[in-house]
C-alpha cells in the first residue's frame, strides 16, 4: 500500500472538509473492509483517508419521532443487527446485514461502505430499497436527500460528487400489517458473494395485497426494482399463484452478464424463484411467524 | 483416543523462535522506525501522516507504543512493530480469518484495520486469553480435541470462538458455526471442530 495520512474528524462537516482538502485523494473509510483491500491490490487510491467512525452521528442508530429510523452511515452491521427494536421490525433489512460477512466483517462493515462500493451484487441494498430507504448526503454545497434505489449508476459508481460522503439512511416506519425478507443465491451460506439477491416488502390487508415493492440484485450494472412486478400485485390474493406469477414478470427487469458465478440465463431463471420466495417469506412474516431465511426451508 | 502433545517443546518451539530470528527482524525494524519518526514529526493535525506516528496500543493487557505509518495495518502492527505474533498473516485481505483478534470483546480481522484505528482500544489475541502459560479453556479443548493440523488458523478460530462465548455464554452449536463464518481451515480439521463446538455447548462427553 503506498503511503496515506488519516484524519479522524469528530463532525460531518469536518470530514467533508477534510474531503474537499484533499482535492480528490481523499476517501472516506468507515469498515474498511472493502477499501483497505483495494488500496492495498492497488485497485483505488487515495492520499488520505477520512475515518468516519469517530462521528457521533455517523454511527447511531435511532428511531425518530417520526417512527421512521435513522441510521448512520458508518454503523457496524452487528450492532445494527444487535438493535432489537429495529431488527425485528425490519427482519428484511436485518436478512442483508445478517450475511455481508462473517463476524469479523460484520463488526466493521458498514451500510454506507456497502451503498459507496455500488456493487451490483451488495447484499443490503435491496432490501433497502425494497423499504423506501433514503440516504443523506453531505457535501462542501450543504446536503441533500437521494432514495437509495436512485443512488448506484453502474458497477461501481454512483451520484456522489467529489469530497460528498452518505451520512445517514432514513428508512420510513413499516406500514401496519408490512414485513420484508432479502433472499440471496450463493453455494454457500456466507462470505460470499450473491449470484442473485433478492429483496421485497409487502403489505397485506384481508389477504389482498395492497403494497408491494421487489428489488433484485447481481442482474444488472446496478440493483434495479422490478416494478412491472409489483405493479402486477396490486390487488391480487397473497398467494403462492400470485408470488410465482409475479417471479415470471420480475425476470424481464432482470438484464444480467455471465461470469464465473453462474450463467445469464440461470440468473434470470432465479430471479422467478427468489421473488416467489422472497414474497412469501414476507407473507409469513407479516402475519407474525417469525422465519429464520437461512435455515428455513422456505418454499 | 487423542495422543497428547507435549507441551514442553511446543512452548520450546515458542522460546527457540523469539530468542532467535525474530529479535533480530525486531532489531532491524527498531532501526528503521527511528527515521520514520523524524519524518512523522511535520504532520499537523487533524491529519496524522503520512509519515510514522507515535501509536499506542493495549495488547493482552500491555501498553506497546511504536511510530507506525498510519497505513500499516493492526496486524502487520503487531506483527512487525510489536512482536506480537499470535495473529497470523495469511490471506491479508479480510478473507481467512486466521488474524482474527478481539477489540474490545468483538472479533475483527487485524488485517482490514488500521493500527492508527486501534489506539484505546482493548486489544486481546489468542496469546492474551491465556493466563500465564495456561491454557484458555477453548485452547485447552482445541488442544485435546486435536482440532489444528498445521496450526495456522487456530489462533485465529480460537479467538472467534472466544468473541462469541464472551457475548452470549449460552451459544448453540449453530451460533458456534456462525461465530467461526469467518475463518477457514486449509487443512480441513472442521470435523474435530465440532468436537469441539459440542464440548464448549455442552453437548460433548
Amino acid at each position: 500500500m503506498k503511503e496515506i495520512a488519516y484524519a479522524a474528524p469528530r463532525t460531518v462537516a469536518d470530514a467533508v472538509a477534510a474531503l474537499k482538502q484533499a482535492n480528490g485523494n481523499g476517501k472516506a473509510f468507515a469498515g474498511g473492509t472493502d477499501i483497505l483491500v483495494q488500496l492495498r491490490e492497488g485497485t483505488r487510491n487515495a492520499d488520505v483517508l477520512v475515518d468516519l467512525k469517530k462521528i457521533p452521528e455517523m454511527t447511531e442508530i435511532r428511531q425518530l419521532p417520526s417512527g421512521d429510523w435513522q441510521i448512520g452511515a458508518a454503523t457496524p452491521c452487528h450492532r445494527i443487527e444487535s438493535t432489537v427494536p429495529f431488527a425485528e421490525g425490519y427482519p428484511g433489512i436485518i436478512d442483508g446485514v445478517h450475511i455481508i460477512g462473517g463476524w469479523q466483517i460484520k463488526g466493521r462493515a458498514s451500510l454506507g461502505g456497502n451503498l459507496c462500493t455500488s456493487s451490483p451484487a451488495a447484499d443490503s441494498i435491496p432490501a433497502l430499497i425494497a423499504h423506501h430507504a433514503v440516504v443523506k448526503i453531505v457535501g462542501p454545497d450543504g446536503s441533500r436527500e437521494v432514495p437509495v434505489s436512485e443512488f448506484c449508476t453502474g458497477p461501481g459508481k454512483n451520484v456522489l460528487k467529489p469530497a460528498e460522503l452518505v451520512a445517514s439512511f432514513v428508512i420510513p416506519a413499516m406500514l401496519p400489517n408490512s414485513s420484508g425478507c432479502y433472499l440471496r443465491f450463493i453455494p454457500r451460506s456466507e462470505m460470499d458473494i450473491a449470484v442473485v439477491g433478492c429483496g421485497t416488502t409487502l403489505t397485506v390487508e384481508k389477504d389482498t395485497i395492497k403494497q408491494a415493492r421487489i428489488a433484485l440484485g447481481a442482474v444488472a450494472p446496478k440493483p434495479v426494482l422490478a416494478e412491472e412486478a409489483a405493479a402486477w400485485l396490486i390487488g391480487k390474493p397473497a398467494t403462492i399463484e400470485s408470488f410465482e406469477k409475479a417471479g415470471e414478470i420480475a425476470r424481464k427487469a432482470a438484464t444480467p452478464i455471465s461470469d464465473m458465478r453462474g450463467p445469464a440465463e440461470y440468473r434470470t431463471h432465479l430471479v422467478g424463484v427468489l421473488v416467489k420466495r422472497s414474497l412469501m417469506t414476507s407473507l409469513r412474516r407479516l402475519r407474525g411467524e417469525r422465519v429464520d431465511v437461512l435455515h428455513d426451508k422456505l418454499v | 483416543m487423542v495422543e497428547p502433545i507435549d507441551t514442553t517443546m511446543r512452548l520450546g518451539r515458542r522460546s527457540f523462535l523469539k530468542g532467535s530470528g525474530v529479535a533480530a527482524a525486531a532489531a532491524t525494524v527498531a532501526g528503521t522506525m527511528a527515521e520514520e519518526v523524524a519524518h512523522g514529526a511535520d504532520a499537523a493535525p487533524p491529519s496524522s501522516g503520512p509519515g510514522a506516528v507515535e501509536i499506542t496500543l493495549s495488547v493482552d493487557g500491555k501498553e506497546l507504543k511504536s511510530s507506525i505509518e498510519p497505513r500499516v495495518t493492526l496486524l502487520d502492527a503487531l506483527r512487525d512493530y510489536l512482536n506480537v505474533t499470535a495473529a497470523k498473516r495469511v490471506c491479508d485481505r479480510g478473507t481467512c480469518g486466521a488474524c482474527t483478534v478481539l477489540i474490545d470483546g468483538k472479533s475483527i480481522y487485524a488485517c482490514s484495520m488500521l493500527a492508527i484505528e486501534a489506539q484505546g482500544k482493548k486489544i486481546t489475541t489468542a496469546r492474551g486469553l491465556m493466563k500465564g502459560d495456561e491454557l484458555h479453556p477453548i485452547q485447552q479443548i482445541f488442544w485435546e480435541k486435536d482440532a489444528s493440523q498445521c496450526g495456522f488458523c487456530t489462533p485465529g478460530f480460537v479467538t472467534a470462538c472466544a468473541a462469541v462465548l464472551a457475548k452470549n455464554p449460552k451459544a448453540t452449536f449453530e451460533d458456534m458455526k456462525r461465530a467461526v463464518d469467518g475463518n477457514i481451515c486449509r487443512c480441513g480439521t472442521y470435523e474435530q471442530m465440532f468436537q469441539v463446538f459440542e464440548q464448549l455447548t455442552g453437548k460433548g462427553a
